[in-house]
């Protein structure tokens, strides 16, 4: 199998808060098409990672780019650096420096989404309105800026619609159809983790971020994330990345996996290359690599 | 429990007499010589503590009871209840704006000439102009759940562009309304920029002193605007170029009628009505486009709005000018109708009277701004007129002393019984099946 071309290069990542090194010169890559996992223990700087691709923290140190379509705008990458440029969008795709973004551009034109570890839903608005509050760019653009919405133009209408059905579609997929006009902050949780996947899903990412969709979930309503983060992945163009605790959803869907500990990168590799590396199990129970065995005899592995 | 309820009721009677003896019992008197005499009132100490202490039976002995078994009561006849709610709704809001239609006509029917006046000008008039007021700070606090304590600024700068343009340059009415917006608009924007970074109170706390200095620059730029002396002859606006007037060229002339200030009164209501509407109805088809639903969002979750690619700059500075531009209108209207401004009108107590109407009516809630800003100003207006409260009280009572204090505890006691304001449930802006309303408690209230 031909490996896919890169989608996400992240490399000389740093960020410092003020003498805390939360992530130090961490570099990976997703590619297109493939689920990637981002894993560790706590506090080992993950959720800050996700902070910076998505531009809501400016990264110390690094480079982090996105492309879009030909995959040989990869060759560009130094020259657009050089530049100062954000971004280089030529018809056939594009080139954008996440760091340089900040972060509602990120979502807009590097069409990279994102969902948070503490849902952050519209909780006073319906579930429809969320799915449509995540289409604001395409429909502003049709409500000619609001000028010729307020006069209410048919072209809007007929944006509204097509938002609408986009919407349906989201909703279908992640089985909330029957809840679509009720209040987002009164569905169950299991419901609300999905309608924040369907809600970053209708900006029409090229690149989704899922921080821990599993938290707090039982085993049956992880069986069907999966199924959705695959659907995801297999028939949206869409890629993934991923943050999860939840090692059931992480072996099982992950086409590769990264594992940070203390904001440093200590393995790389595809999910059954990670499960037996000594260095990634040293990390997650929390001892020296030397005394894995020894501890591993103790719990009984 | 009647032991209990006389043990509460002692209690309060305790605190109510130590409380109004010094307030109620004494009073401190000047006679004839020009000396202090310390008079008392004791039978009307015991009159207010007797009121204190049956008030507490009352409560503990009745209605603390009844609340207990309404509580407890299975919600059985919501379901009628609520189809009667939905029906009041949908009709209320066709028949009210119907009744503002006619209103001038049915006063003038039912009070005269001259009677009408007061109420078309005094009460009409007056709860539009607030009703709009309250409708272009909805925008902002309503909606995009920025607190702006400050909203009375874009008013005096709408009254002030209209008063100077129209003086120095004679311009019409007509023109100078889109103009006073368009400055206010960008008087908003302008402070907008500053409080772009700012959340909750501190945000309030910036939106209030930007409302301080306009009025302070209105006061002391004495060469423009003549400082506490206000500007005077401000021209009125005209029917299509006819001045309301007893010339001969005037209104009552042209068309033959017999000349009265009433004509004028009608055509300013219709104006302010006009101006009314058109706030309504761009507000409402505002919430309806996708700007209208970023600032809900925006009042949601600010974070969220980021993360889907909403610019929350522009996003806060179009609500900040929709609603500063809405102010601005009102303004250029209050000052073609009074025809004389000072920096009197526009202190912080017109923009707290102005966020009282917003909250009270239920954030984000046209119908329910509509209503508060009927019950606040038309109350207050007729507290004036209640003579009837002379017949309780006694004959020195005069209500109009103490029209703030009714209206404060009125104010208390509706905030208790509706803590969301009247209007507490939001209507979503689309369905796919079936509109229903979001409960009060989803909503949140910004971070404004």
């Amino acid at each position: 199998m031909a490996v896919a071309p890169p989608l996400l290069r992240v490399e000389h990542l740093t960020m410092r808060f003020g003498g805390l090194v939360a992530v130090g010169d961490l570099g990976f890559t997703a590619r297109r098409g493939e689920i990637t996992a981002l894993i560790g223990p706590n506090g080992a700087g993950k959720t800050t990672v996700f902070n910076c691709i998505t531009g809501f923290y400016k990264p110390t140190e690094g480079r982090i780019a996105v492309v879009h379509g030909e995959a040989g705008l990869w060759d560009e990458l130094e020259a657009l650096t050089r530049r100062g440029d954000r971004h280089l969008t030529l018809a056939n795709g594009g080139l954008f420096l996440l760091e340089r973004m900040p972060d509602h551009l990120v979502s807009r034109q590097a069409k990279v989404a994102r969902t948070f570890q503490n849902i952050r839903l519209f909780s006073g608005m319906t579930v429809l309105e969320n799915l449509l509050v995540a289409q604001h760019a395409p429909l502003m653009l049709a409500s000619g800026f609001s000028l010729l919405g307020v006069l209410g133009v048919a072209s809007y209408r007929r944006a509204e619609r097509a938002a609408i059905d986009k919407a349906k579609h989201w909703l279908a997929l992640t089985g909330l159809l029957d809840r679509a006009d009720e209040p987002a902050g009164a569905l169950p949780y299991g419901a609300q983790r999905r309608l924040e996947i369907a809600r970053a899903m209708c900006t029409d990412p090229v690149l989704l971020c899922l921080d821990e969709p599993a938290a707090g979930l039982n085993p049956r309503e992880s069986a069907a994330l999966n199924e959705l983060i695959l659907t995801i992945r297999d028939r949206h163009a869409t890629s993934v990345l991923l943050i999860e605790h939840d090692m059931s959803v992480v072996m099982e869907i992950s086409d590769h996996v990264v594992v940070l500990d203390y904001g440093v990168k200590i393995a790389d590799g595809t999910p059954e290359e990670v499960r037996n590396d000594q260095k990634v199990i040293a990390a997650y129970l929390g001892v020296a690599d030397d005394e894995v065995e020894a501890v591993e005899a103790e719990v009984g592995l | 429990m009647a032991l209990r309820a006389a043990r509460d009721a002692a209690i309060w009677g305790g605190v109510a007499l130590a409380v109004f003896v010094p307030l109620i019992g004494l009073q401190a008197v000047q006679d004839i010589r020009g000396e202090l005499r310390l008079d008392t009132r004791w039978p009307l100490l015991v009159v207010l503590v007797a009121m204190v202490v049956g008030g507490s039976l009352v409560n503990s002995l009745l209605i603390a009871p009844w609340r207990e078994r309404r509580g407890r009561r299975v919600p059985h006849e919501n379901a009628a209840l609520a189809r009667a709610a939905a029906a009041f709704g949908r009709w209320f809001p066709p028949f009210a704006v119907g009744f503002v239609i006619v209103f001038p006509f049915l006063a003038l029917w039912l009070t005269g000439m001259q009677g009408s006046v007061k109420w078309i000008d005094n009460f009409g008039i007056q709860i539009l102009i607030y009703v709009m007021l309250g409708f272009g700070l909805n925008i902002v606090v309503g909606l995009a759940g920025l607190l702006d304590l400050g909203y009375v600024a874009f008013y005096a700068v709408g009254a002030y562009a209209y008063a100077l343009l129209a003086k120095e340059f004679g311009f019409s009415f007509f023109t100078l309304l889109p103009l006073a917006g368009i400055l206010a608009a960008f008087w908003g924007i302008i402070l907008g920029f500053p409080v772009l970074r700012l959340r909750g109170d501190y945000l309030a706390i910036v939106t209030l002193a930007f409302g301080e200095i306009i009025r302070l620059v209105l006061i002391n730029w004495v060469p423009v605007t003549n400082g506490y002396a206000g500007i005077s002859g401000i021209p009125r606006p005209t029917f299509f170029g006819i001045p309301f007037n007893a010339s001969d060229e005037g209104f009552a002339a042209v068309f033959g009628l017999e000349f009265s200030p009433i004509y004028r009164g009608i055509f300013l209501y219709y104006i302010i009505l006009a101006l009314a509407l058109l706030t309504a109805f761009v507000t409402v088809r505002l919430r309806r486009l996708p700007i209208g639903r970023a600032w809900e969002a925006l009042r949601e979750d600010e974070i969220a709005c980021r993360s889907l690619g909403i610019d929350t700059t522009t996003t806060k500075l179009t609500a900040f000018a929709i609603g500063a531009m809405f102010g601005g209108f009102a303004g250029s209207f209050f000052a073609a109708r009074q025809g004389f401004i000072s920096p009197e009108s526009f202190t912080f107590m017109e923009s707290a009277t102005i966020v009282a109407i917003v909250v009270l009516g239920g954030m984000g809630s046209q119908i329910g701004v509509a209503v508060a800003a009927v019950a606040m100003i038309g109350g207050t207006e007729l507290l004036r007129e209640l003579d009837v409260l002379k017949e309780v009280f006694g004959r020195e009572f005069d209500p109009t002393q103490y029209r703030m204090l009714l209206f404060g505890f009125a104010m208390v006691l509706i905030m208790i019984w509706k803590p969301r304001g009247l209007i507490s449930s939001r209507a979503p802006s689309v369905f796919l099946k079936e509109r229903k309303a979001v409960a009060g408690s989803l909503v949140k209230e910004g971070h404004g």
